[in-house]
């Protein structure tokens, strides 16, 4: 009888064990690899870059590097980009993450500092654009793969341009003649919106850079946005909602509203992405893109996103074999420019020329055009509480509950704090 | 001999619930102590920094403003649940026809997720096109900005969590009317006391006992608020709307502060340890107990 019940309670407490064992083991990561050498190893790559409709293209890559690499699969999993950065820090934190993953430039600079990314070496630099490769670089050391870029642009609905009997927007176009238009454009009793930018972080910097302002100070020690430039960008944007452009009450700043009004025709004017133009190819009106006007001078943001390989993980020179073909192969090349995904980050810009025919819109010649003048996002290691300082102040400016003026102090003040 | 098997036996049929206890509340309980004296964005490597992640936390004006935050919820919360559920509890504890179905009707949002409800409530709250605010249009009544307007986020929040939350504070409340001995109403109505009488001096101090667990359950409630504010406002605008967990979980999620975060669970759980201590004592001061 008491043996029965040592028993029964050791079986209680072994089960307690193998559980807390089991909780343990996804912390600590095995040192011996996983792949044998008898068969094939499978590695995971995490992404947000083909949520959203290029999901196939994706598996089309994967597919050809299997083709020529029958020893490695890839398993992937694609994230929308709202909860990516959430779920890849965990996952970092759990020591689950995947062999290989996506960053943004934003994001890559916390990344590397913190240890997270293993060191590529034995890369072919050439293959890249040389901007793009030293953007994923730190200390002398590349930690990623620069594996995608793409840019923002002014995109019109031409019908609303010809109702209103206004003129379509040009590469010579500044801040006054998009004002004007967006004025003549707007018809509150339709529901009809001139203009759509994003009251953000992502606008204001590159506002600030069209009218010759610049963000940090030449060390990136302290702010130096609170200035006359800063005041003339931030009013550039905040003037917007109401006026030629939808307030946050009207439904602007949910998620792909202005996608939709934008397809709805609702929209005259839109500052948004490249990585637009698959999701427009079937609206039933004429639309068509333009260089971002400036104020004193042009500037176009730019984003890039890389391939990385995570520090911890057990088939790393597998993972490294993919994210290279991810980002250097003639198969990905062909694969984003049909599908008009974002660009490749190759250095032979002539492999490109097949995307200015691939159709609308038809002058995709403004997507390269932009690439003379751009700006990159502002990068420091507290990067969204920055993003969201300067979003929340320009969003209290637009709804009118601070002056401009204000608003960039506070915003200053936030972010300085944020530097010491 | 016998007891020791009986102990045996209790311990097996009381690992299914206390192992997940354990593993999944007790440890991370424990651990969140030792993340709290940690700086850690969660891809680093943690650095220990002692109590200073508390002692930021205490001279920051958002601590203070999350925290009157939370407060003005429970605040604005507590007292609507609480007439509301007792209007529906007085309500379906009279012989109406249907009452079982109307029971059960005002316990559905009770148990639908709170996703759901948000959502559903941010629609109807949408400040353009959304149904509250065309009604109150249609009556000439000022329509506000709603979860758009920081003025407004938080009561948005409220009356969502207030809806919800009716069905359950009424199912208390009902059990507690039912409890309340017949006698004493038969007394009552001989001694020739009012409806109004009766209520105030027999329904409600025998309601008490019901009353204190919902008052204690929604304050524990109120302050870890989180699922309703991060669908419906995210906090925001402008952090108008922000809770002390909603707080919790930008620090870790979105800021990288882990060690930040865990000491403000810290804060969190100081404070509802005070208020319940308090309630607890203050309670036999207006508890009637049978």
């Amino acid at each position: 009888m008491l043996a029965r019940s040592i028993r029964l309670a050791a079986l209680a407490a072994a089960g307690l064990l193998a559980l807390s064992a089991c909780a343990q083991g996804s912390a600590t990561k095995p040192t011996e690899p996983a792949g044998s050498a008898s068969g094939p190893v499978t590695i995971t790559y995490m992404n947000f870059g083909a949520n959203g409709g290029h999901e196939k293209d994706l598996a089309a890559i994967a597919d050809a590097f299997t083709a020529a690499n029958p020893d490695i699969k890839v398993s992937i999993e694609t994230v929308p980009y709202a909860d990516y950065f959430t779920k890849l820090q965990t996952s970092v934190a759990a020591g689950t993450a995947a062999d290989a993953f996506e960053l943004n430039y934003e994001n890559f600079v916390s990344y590397s500092e913190s240890g997270a990314l293993g060191e590529l070496t034995g890369v072919d630099g050439s293959v890249y654009k040389e901007s793009l490769l030293t953007a994923f670089a730190s200390g002398g050391k590349q930690y990623g793969l620069p594996e995608s870029f793409s840019d923002v642009v002014l995109f019109y609905n031409a019908d609303l341009f010809k109702a209103a009997g206004v003129a379509t927007p040009t590469a010579d176009w500044t801040w006054a003649d998009e004002t004007a238009a967006a004025q003549k454009l707007t018809d509150k009793s339709k529901k009809t919106w001139g203009d759509y930018q994003p009251v953000s972080f992502h606008e204001f910097y590159k506002s600030l850079a069209q009218t010759g302002g610049t963000f940090l100070n030449a060390d990136g020690s302290a702010t130096a946005f609170n200035s006359p430039e800063g005041i003339k960008a931030a009013e550039w944007l905040v003037n917007k909602p109401g006026k030629t452009m939808p307030t946050a009450a009207d439904g602007a700043g949910t998620p792909d509203w202005d996608t939709k009004q934008f397809k709805n025709g609702k929209l005259a004017m839109w500052h948004s992405g490249i990585w637009m133009f698959d999701a427009l190819k079937d609206v039933p009106f004429n639309w068509d893109i333009v260089v971002e006007p400036g104020d004193t001078t042009k500037a176009s943001a730019m984003f890039a996103n890389a391939a990385v390989v995570n520090a911890k993980s057990k088939n790393a020179a597998a993972a490294q074999k993919w994210i290279t073909y991810l980002t250097s192969s003639d198969e990905m090349v062909k694969t984003r420019l049909d599908s008009s995904w974002e660009l490749p980050p190759i250095a032979d810009t002539s492999k490109l020329s097949s995307y200015l025919t691939k159709g609308k819109p038809a002058n995709r010649q403004a997507v390269f055009d932009a690439l003379d003048h751009t700006v990159l996002p502002p990068v420091i290691t507290s990067q969204q509480e920055m993003q969201d300082a300067i979003t929340n102040q320009l969003t209290a400016a637009a709804a009118g509950r601070k002056t401009v003026a204000k608003a960039l102090e506070d915003a200053a003040a936030a972010v300085d704090a944020l530097l010491k | 001999m016998r007891k020791r098997n009986q102990a045996a036996w209790a311990v097996v049929f009381l690992a299914p619930s206390a192992i997940p206890l354990v593993l999944f509340t007790l440890l991370p309980m424990v651990s969140s102590i030792r993340i709290s004296l940690l700086s850690w964005n969660l891809i680093s490597d943690p650095r220990f920094v002692g109590l200073a992640n508390y002692a930021k936390l205490l001279a920051s004006p958002t601590t203070l403003g999350v925290f009157g935050n939370t407060l003005g919820y429970v605040v604005g919360y507590l007292p609507l649940v609480y007439v509301g559920g007792l209007l529906l509890a007085l309500a379906l504890n009279a012989r109406i026809p249907g009452r079982g179905f109307f029971r059960a009707l005002y316990f559905l949002p009770v148990i639908t997720s709170w996703v759901v409800v948000a959502l559903v409530w941010k629609w109807l709250l949408n400040p353009s096109n959304g149904l509250v605010n065309a009604v109150l249009g249609a009556l000439g009544l000022p329509q506000p900005g709603w979860w758009t307007d920081p003025n407004w986020a938080l009561a948005s929040v409220i009356i969502a969590s207030a809806w919800k939350d009716l069905g359950f504070v009424m199912v208390i409340l009902l059990a507690g009317l039912q409890a309340i001995p017949s006698d004493l109403y038969e007394a009552a109505r001989i001694d020739g006391a009012s409806g109004w009488r009766t209520f105030w001096n027999i329904t409600l101090p025998l309601l008490t006992p019901s009353t204190f667990f919902v008052v204690v359950i929604s304050l524990i409630n109120g302050f870890q608020v989180f699922d309703q504010v991060y669908v419906m406002t995210g906090g925001g605008p402008q952090g108008s709307s922000q809770v002390v967990v909603g707080q919790i979980y930008d620090l870790t999620f979105r800021y990288g502060r882990a060690g930040e975060a865990a000491a403000l669970s810290w804060l969190l759980f100081a404070v509802i340890l005070v208020v319940t201590v308090i309630q607890m004592w203050g309670q036999r001061k207006w508890v009637q107990h049978v």
